[in-house]
């Protein structure tokens, strides 16, 4: 029952969240926003008993990419004038259509979802099994992925390199 | 798999608290001997009232927020770091009975919480909304993400001997030897990292007080400063308790009890990174972010790899 309790209070949590990180005004404070977002879904794996997802969620999301972003947007200095800009850019006029017919399909999304028999929570999955997993079936998505963030860094290096002078 | 009772929970946290407090005098003290000075040694025996009178001073200050700050986010920012070292500690298996929770991936929750604590630097120079606070938190951000890399690696070593991430169960691998013998290196790169993670001398770059006033916590006073020191020696604590924990064994020794065990390798290990403040000069940024990547990544590689190829050899 607890665990219930804390499941849908997490899941709020990160749904409000979510919401603000489109509705507010200030670049830092949405970031800050999908910080809270992505925190509370880690209670939410934690809470489906996936401890290892729920963990590398922190650290990775949370702690590493977000942090990059928040980086960036601090180094920008957008200051008051941008919050002027964003706010011209989303009144009410401009929102009220998309959110009543982003409400429809909510509304379809939860009845369908309300068919479907809701998952138990607290199977626990040992990092043995996601290991397991990674290196047996999904080797090749793995390997993929790794290709891809070895271009990127590549890209990266390239990017930065400075010119040597001769 | 929980373990404590909230008496237990209670006891630990005040514990902590109190003795991040009393830290602050221990290394006054110390540097001042260190340095051939008295240190303050005025209020009470040996000067050890002074945490009082220092709590005193900055509790009745006046708690004052910049009129130019983003107020929310620079409120937040000194919760951060305190919760989040406090939070981390709930984790460490200090004796066989005493501890809070005990559950799989324990190392990988301290890891995750450190990775959060770095937030708190980063959001306060972000909302004072002033130079150095600003440019001590892009030091500390950056500091902070290259070497969490490295102190994560080096922790892989352990957790490959143990076979698991459960801290309780890599303390019991230790009973007949310590990790630091066959992790040597990984001993010496966690220990970098550690200091590095806290902002200890030499890694304290972001809030260099002769060329940053005194960096991200420049525009904070009273009790909001004071939680930027209590998280900071707070995390000292923690990194010593995780040192402990790691390579030496945790709460086993002979005769005396396990309890009485972990605060002296605890202990030892706090003055340690005291020692290393008052002996070591501080690096140039450029120096620290090139030591990181050029010697510590290698290496957190290369004791990675042998470590791998001598447990699938055995």
């Amino acid at each position: 029952m607890l665990s219930y309790v804390l499941f849908y209070s997490a899941a709020l949590v990160s749904v409000v969240a979510t919401i603000m990180v489109i509705v507010s005004f200030n670049a830092v404070h949405a970031l800050l926003y999908v910080i809270l977002s992505f925190l509370a879904l880690s209670i939410v794996f934690y809470l489906m008993g996936a401890f290892y997802a729920a963990m590398l969620q922190i650290i990775v999301h949370v702690g590493a990419i977000m942090m990059l972003f928040l980086f960036v947007v601090m180094m920008l200095n957008l200051g008051r004038r941008t919050l002027e800009q964003e706010r011209k850019w989303l009144p009410p006029a401009a929102w009220r259509w998309p959110s009543a017919m982003a409400a429809v399909l909510l509304t379809e999304l939860v009845f369908v979802l309300m068919q479907e028999e809701p998952a138990a929570l607290g199977h626990i999955v040992a990092s043995k099994e996601v290991g397991i997993h990674l290196l047996r079936p999904y080797v090749l998505a793995v390997e993929l992925a790794s290709m891809l963030l070895l271009a990127g860094l590549v890209g990266a290096y390239h990017l930065t390199r400075r010119e040597v002078k001769t | 798999m929980t373990l404590g009772s909230p008496l237990d929970i209670l006891g630990i946290l005040s514990v902590l608290v109190a003795v991040a407090a009393l830290l602050i005098w221990v290394e006054r003290r110390l540097l001042a001997i260190w340095q051939d000075r008295l240190g303050p040694n005025r209020v009470g025996p040996l000067g050890l009232f002074q945490v009082v009178a220092d709590m005193i001073k900055i509790l009745s200050k006046e708690d004052w927020v910049p009129p130019f700050a983003d107020k929310p986010v620079f409120v937040l920012a000194p919760v951060v770091i305190m919760a989040s070292m406090l939070a981390a500690f709930a984790v460490i298996p200090i004796a066989p009975d005493v501890g809070i929770i005990d559950f799989d991936f324990d190392l990988l929750y301290v890891l995750a919480v450190m990775a959060l604590s770095v937030y708190s630097l980063m959001l306060a120079g972000y909302a004072s909304n002033s130079k150095y606070s600003l440019i001590g938190a892009l030091r500390a951000t950056a500091q902070a993400m290259s070497y969490e890399v490295f102190l994560a690696m080096a922790v892989l070593g352990v957790v490959m001997l143990a076979g698991t991430f459960n801290l309780r169960a890599i303390v019991e691998a230790q009973r007949d030897g310590w990790f630091v013998v066959p992790q040597f290196l990984g001993f010496i790169l966690f220990f970098i990292g550690i200091l590095a993670e806290t902002h200890r001398t030499p890694f304290d770059l972001p809030e260099s007080e002769n060329e940053l006033v005194a960096g991200y916590h420049t525009e904070y006073s009273g009790m909001k400063f004071g939680m930027f020191f209590v998280g900071e020696y707070v995390g000292v604590t923690l990194g010593a308790a995780l040192i402990v924990t790691l390579f030496f064994g945790g709460w086993h020794g002979p005769v005396l009890p396990p309890l009485v065990w972990f605060i002296i390798k605890t202990a030892i290990f706090i003055l340690l990174f005291i020692l290393v403040r008052g002996s070591l000069p501080r690096p140039r940024y450029d120096q620290l972010m090139s030591f990181g990547w050029l010697v510590m990544l290698p290496l957190s590689f290369l004791n990675l790899l042998v470590t791998g190829a001598v447990v699938l050899w055995r």
